[in-house]
């Protein structure tokens, strides 16, 4: 038994002192996240984004050379995603968290940010409840509340009276469907009806078909990327839903790039609402998105542009430290902190640490042949309204 | 309310029809040749990603791609049939499972290494796309197209077992495979034709499918479970049973999703469930 103590100790203690070594000269970024499996696509744009600000920025930092240490979750997988970020704080000595693609993996990993005080970059999970469970995370995706409450409220302010909501049957389909009726009738609007179909549904004819039959002057969808918003286009033109009489809204998923191109034209007058689109009119973007397609041969996306801002909070954090990277020092560093991003203005919630960003508003339009998401409305400095309602 | 009737059933059985094309070769090799092959969606797939291939880098028109799609899927079936498959003819049915399964997971990998894990984008042509307006009707053009399609097939399938040489042998061959052999029938043979058959049916599926249900890696799995209710409903071997099946699946699933939309997508599985009650070995079933 004192043996054994023995052994643990001297392994604690020669753990301690190569993180002390690793301190000086590197500072290790631990990015935790689906590299495989179903998930795999969202995983290499969101590395992409990173790649692409390490690129673009350097790999020194204040001093400091920054190293990332990649490791997969291959999927939905909270146990997986704890572990890991365990795993490359302990043994690989990481003073950061990084990535988190889905919200089970970022909920488990916030206890390790909360007990390891180390700062946490959710780079992509968007339930709202997440940042609350670290003190010490930040995130630079989006919110399901913020994006949707503001959209039910633009759309009772742009006419729409009577909506039928339609959204996949699991945890963010919900919260998509409450955060845009709350919006929409806070603002006066009617709910005429609400369908949640099976998270692997194929065929939807038979949902929008009832949706029709209900006579709405809007309908609302909740659909995550993969094969479903293409489905659902072709369905919505094959029943022969007049987008002019019936305004068809939705999360920007629904017309994600993949998602316009299996389409086509009947994806034309799509309406939804995003915070980042490659086709997003700044100079920054511009570039972005050009210095994105000369490195990977494809567009950004909303997952490489939260990898991007994501290591964006990183390095400017660390630079306001001067390389400390302690997580109460980052944390205090990070909030409040603002910057233009290639989606346009963001800032970091300095009470909920939460991202506070325009939402725009876009329509599906042909543009040079190619079927692109035109902003042509915005809501700016939208907070995430289900934090605010938060008791204090 | 009578349209809303009809239009659900209309799309209830254009649904219907492509889980029978899919799900018709499962039933065939199954009852026939006693073989439980899981990998049948692989070759669903094959064909799926033979028309995206044809139609987006070689600028193919969508119908010249069916055939295609159709005998890709059957060679690369027989490839499989006479490599790998015959050697557990007469192997327990767990054995079976196992290779097929495996095999549905390397296909979804090796499909996902070629093509990424990217939903498959397929334009079809303007003169399938769109609906139509009959007495107060929306009807899917597609939807037109693809009823139409299948009962060709079924019609060309039913008279090429029924009424060929060929057909007599396959029939002869299940029936009594030790008498066949006798009588001089090349049963080997018979089987594997018939087996390419089953997956070409299953490729042709999967290229008609693209369009209403999309097409990526996941296709191998996701349909496996559908194709293994109409089948075990309808009954092995059973074309007419498989014919049946599928269109109570389609019809059931398209209802309870319009009707019962809390509900809808557990209804098919109602319906499985009681049906096999009443009949265990499927409404056409012969054993």
């Amino acid at each position: 038994m004192r043996r054994a103590m023995t052994g643990l100790a001297c392994l604690a203690a020669t753990l301690l002192a190569a993180t002390a070594a690793n301190a000086q000269g590197t500072v290790k970024i631990g990015v935790v996240m689906s590299y495989s499996g179903q998930f795999a696509d969202p995983g290499a744009q969101i590395d992409n984004g990173i790649k692409l600000y390490m690129k673009q920025n350097g790999d020194t930092v204040a001093g400091k050379k920054i190293e990332i240490i990649r490791k997969d979750s291959g999927g939905v997988a909270p146990d997986v995603a704890k572990r890991l970020s365990q795993e490359v704080i302990v043994r690989d000595g990481a003073d950061f968290l990084a990535g988190y693609d889905l919200t089970p993996n970022a909920l488990a990993a916030a206890d390790v940010s909360a007990q390891a005080k180390k700062f946490m970059v959710d780079m992509n999970a968007a339930t709202s409840v997440i940042t609350t469970k670290s003190p010490y995370m930040v995130r630079t995706s989006f919110t399901v509340w913020q994006l949707n409450e503001a959209l039910g409220t633009w759309a009772y302010k742009n006419g729409v009276r009577k909506v039928y909501t339609l959204v996949s049957d699991f945890g963010p389909g919900h919260d998509g469907e409450a955060a845009f009726t709350k919006g929409f009738k806070d603002a006066g609007g009617e709910i005429i009806g609400s369908a949640r179909y099976p998270v692997a549904n194929q065929d939807f004819t038979a949902f929008l078909q009832r949706a029709k039959d209900s006579n709405p002057d809007g309908i609302y969808i909740w659909v995550p990327g993969g094969p479903q918003p293409a489905a659902i286009g072709k369905a919505i033109a094959e029943r022969g839903i007049d987008k002019n009489k019936v305004k068809i809204m939705g999360q920007g998923e629904l017309t994600s790039e993949d998602a316009l191109k299996s389409m086509s034209d009947a994806g034309l007058g799509l309406i939804t609402a995003f915070h980042y689109d490659f086709n997003h009119q700044s100079e920054k973007n511009k570039a972005f998105v050009a210095a994105f397609n000369a490195e990977f041969k494809r567009n950004p996306d909303m997952f490489s542009v939260g990898g991007y801002d994501g290591m964006h909070a990183i390095y400017e954090a660390l630079k306001k430290t001067g390389g400390k990277t302690d997580g109460d020092s980052l944390i205090a560093a990070v909030k409040g902190m603002s910057w233009e991003s290639p989606r346009g203005p963001m800032t970091i919630d300095p009470e909920t640490r939460d991202v506070i960003q325009t939402v725009y508003i876009r329509r599906v339009e042909k543009v040079d042949g190619q079927l692109v998401n035109v902003e042509f409305d915005k809501i700016e400095n939208v907070k995430d309204p289900w934090k605010a309602r938060l008791p204090k | 309310m009578m349209t809303s009737v009809f239009g659900v059933l209309f799309d209830g059985f254009a649904y219907g029809m492509l889980l029978f094309l899919l799900s018709v070769g499962l039933s065939v090799t199954l009852g026939m040749m006693n073989f439980v092959n899981l990998a049948h969606c692989t070759f669903g797939m094959i064909g799926g990603y033979v028309t995206v291939t044809l139609m987006n880098n070689l600028g193919w028109p969508f119908l010249a791609t069916l055939p295609v799609a159709f005998i890709v899927a059957a060679a690369i079936s027989v490839a499989f049939e006479r490599t790998m498959f015959y050697r557990l003819y007469r192997a327990s049915d767990l054995d079976q499972c196992l290779l097929t399964i495996g095999l549905v997971f390397v296909s979804v990998a090796v499909a996902a290494y070629v093509y990424g894990t990217i939903q498959q984008p397929v334009n079809l042509p303007n003169y399938l796309r769109g609906s139509v307006h009959v007495g107060g009707l929306t009807l899917g053009v597609y939807r037109i197209f693809l009823i139409l399609f299948a009962l060709a097939v079924t019609a060309a399938l039913v008279a090429a077992l029924e009424f060929t040489r060929f057909g007599a042998q396959v029939r002869a061959a299940v029936d009594n495979q030790r008498m066949a052999r006798g009588l001089g029938i090349n049963v080997d043979r018979a089987f594997a034709i018939t087996f390419a058959l089953g997956s070409g049916l299953a490729g042709l599926g999967g290229a008609l499918a693209i369009d209403i249900v999309g097409l990526d890696p996941s296709f191998a799995l996701a349909y496996l479970v559908y194709v293994l209710i109409v089948v075990a409903v309808g009954g092995l071997g059973s074309i007419g049973g498989t014919f049946a099946a599928a269109m109570l699946l389609g019809i059931s699933d398209m209802a309870g999703k319009y009707y019962f939309p809390a509900i809808g997508s557990f209804l098919i599985y109602l319906v499985m469930i009681s049906l096999l009650m009443w009949r265990p070995s499927g409404i056409f079933g012969r054993r």
